[in-house]
């Protein structure tokens, strides 16, 4: 039996969206899992809503079209929910990950009558808190890891340390920053 | 057993070139390349490869670096797509009536207007007729299995080979792979010793030579030759490359098509989306299959008549328009083949399809399975010329 988690990205040219979904099958991948992780890509603009996908699968999917009902979606930027239809085709049994300092209450009416779960996480505070800066990216990927389970926690963390690791040989500070980031956004996402 | 990896299509491409190691690039390295290019110039800059880049003005350039390096002895490489490819064309019928066998990767993409930059099969069609053997991949394996063997291929003929993925759909998405170890790549794709080369002190010759009339029509009879002993070549290749990796090739994929009533032929990554199509129909009970046509040049006439001929009806997709009011190429030459095979009994029709990146779902591919029940039910193929999701 073939288990396949769907997920869309929405986020705005230039905050990572597309970096996320990339690190998400990274991560995926390293736990043996089949992965597609792949940008919608459209006029090339700073700011401009754009769109990136993973199957995550047990099996190899063969699976080549955008994703339409996807299990969960991550919503980057939180302006986009007037602008983006978000929740089109997402499944209720699903959840939706907002970037956002406001409580899953309060942004469940923004979100056209979506009966699944609705959680929010405020990277842009957590980045800013832990990095100096906001890169809303790893808190935004370790809550919808926490969410959806579709990479196992602890093995997610483990996971990331060591490719920070590598990736940030030079700079131990950033790697601290990323993981505390990390730790924080999974123990600090709001799931209502 | 290979690596178990996950790259994206210009990623596994890229990393096939670093393993093979060739003499020489030839490439404009802007948009509208790839970013094999670039991902390959980091190789170079690294040392990782001991390739000559030559980054040149234009596209045409670009395969003019690859005929002169190539004819004077050396493996010659490039990667384009879109307009780029267009911008070679002339280049590309000296290369192949030369006889060099250039590898070229091509990421498939529209053709303007309007402006796009997505993917369909323009750009390759449109130069079908160059003389170029065409390989198309459906995933970014078969993108990196295609490139391993496209020496193999174009040197044993003497014919320049394009290596062709999707452009955006596997080649900017990351999926997983399974690379096959340096050493073996080495060791699959062997030295290359040309029979005849510019820089050969033991033998003078000339190439790229004025043809007359009186000869001229012979020379092009043997570059036809030379494609029609491809076939054979390409399933060799195919096989040898199955024994290494357990992935064999041919010129075309069935799948399940032994009991098939229905079935559709495709060129590249929506043939994956279309697999999944078909097993959703086959779980209903539907007797559907696919055939996925991976060389396109040599075209597989003899194996698409077979493999068509027990169906009731077909739909040929096509990822381009010809505009002659009648069919996009794949349809053409699938007709005549079974035309020319003695096959009158199934009815077959065109989509046209996936234009500019016009996504294709699942439920696209479904759509032409049930129109394909009609035909079949009622032996009447109607329309054969048809646009698939289009807003008329």
């Amino acid at each position: 039996m073939n288990n396949i988690v769907e997920i869309r990205w929405h986020g705005r040219g230039g905050q990572g969206a597309k970096t996320a979904a990339l690190l998400l099958a990274d991560a995926a991948f390293n736990t043996g899992k089949y992965v597609q992780g792949f940008p919608e890509y459209g006029p090339e603009r700073m700011g401009a809503p754009i769109t990136a996908y993973n199957r995550i699968s047990t099996e190899r999917s063969t699976v080549h079209s955008n994703i339409y009902e996807p299990d969960y979606v991550v919503v980057v930027d939180e302006t986009l929910l007037s602008a983006v239809d978000v929740t089109a085709g997402l499944k209720k049994e699903g959840a939706i990950v907002i970037n956002s300092g406001k409580s899953p209450d309060e942004l469940r009416g923004k979100l056209r009558g979506y009966e699944g779960r609705v959680c929010t996480i405020d990277a842009g505070r957590i980045s800013t808190e832990e990095l100096g800066k906001n890169f809303p990216n790893t808190p935004m990927l370790a809550a919808i890891v926490k969410v959806s389970g579709v990479v196992e926690p602890e093995e997610f963390v483990r996971d990331m340390e060591a490719s920070f690791k590598h990736k940030f040989a030079s700079k131990p500070q950033v790697i601290e920053g990323n993981m505390r980031a990390l730790k924080r956004s999974m123990e600090e996402v709001q799931i209502g | 057993m290979g690596i178990r990896e996950r790259l994206s299509g210009n990623e596994a491409v890229a990393y096939a070139m670093k393993q093979i190691n060739p003499d020489v690039m030839g490439a404009y390295p802007i948009t509208p390349s790839t970013e094999i290019p670039q991902y390959f110039s980091a190789y170079v800059d690294n040392g990782e490869v001991d390739t000559e880049f030559i980054a040149v003005e234009s596209e045409h350039s670009a395969m003019s670096t690859c005929i002169g390096a190539q004819a004077a002895g050396v493996r010659a490489i490039s990667a384009t797509s879109s307009c780029g490819l267009c911008y070679m064309t002339e280049m590309l019928y000296v290369a192949a009536s030369c006889r060099l066998p250039i590898t070229l990767s091509v990421c498939c993409r529209a053709l303007s207007g309007p402006i796009n930059i997505h993917n369909d099969h323009s750009d390759a069609m449109g130069v079908r007729d160059a003389g170029w053997i065409m390989l198309f991949a459906e995933t970014n394996q078969e993108a990196y299995d295609n490139y391993l063997q496209a020496m193999r291929i174009g040197e044993a003929v003497g014919l320049p080979i394009m290596v062709c993925q999707d452009g955006f759909i596997t080649s900017h998405a990351i999926e997983n792979i399974e690379l096959v170890e340096t050493d073996k790549v080495k060791a699959f794709v062997g030295q290359y010793r040309p029979k005849h080369y510019l820089l050969d002190p033991d033998e003078s010759v000339s190439m790229g030579a004025f043809g007359m009339p009186a000869y001229y029509m012979e020379a092009k009879r043997q570059q036809a030759q030379a494609m029609i002993d491809a076939k054979d070549v390409i399933y060799k290749v195919g096989r040898e490359f199955g024994e290494m990796t357990g992935r064999t090739y041919g010129l075309i994929e069935k799948y399940m098509m032994d009991d098939a009533k229905t079935a559709i032929v495709l060129i590249g990554s929506s043939a994956g989306t279309a697999k999944e199509a078909v097993r959703q129909l086959r779980a209903q009970g539907k007797k559907v299959g696919l055939i996925k046509v991976r060389a396109f040049r040599p075209f597989p006439s003899e194996e698409l008549a077979e493999a068509l001929k027990g169906v009731r009806a077909f739909a040929v997709m096509d990822k381009d328009d010809s505009y002659n009011a009648h069919c996009g190429p794949l349809f053409a030459e699938t007709a005549a083949a079974l035309y020319a095979a003695g096959v009158r009994e199934p009815r077959g029709v065109n989509y046209i399809y996936g234009l500019g990146g016009r996504d294709v779902r699942v439920d696209s591919i479904k759509q032409v399975f049930a129109e394909l029940d009609k035909i079949a039910a009622t032996g009447y193929a109607g329309q054969t010329y048809r646009y698939l999701e289009v807003r008329e």
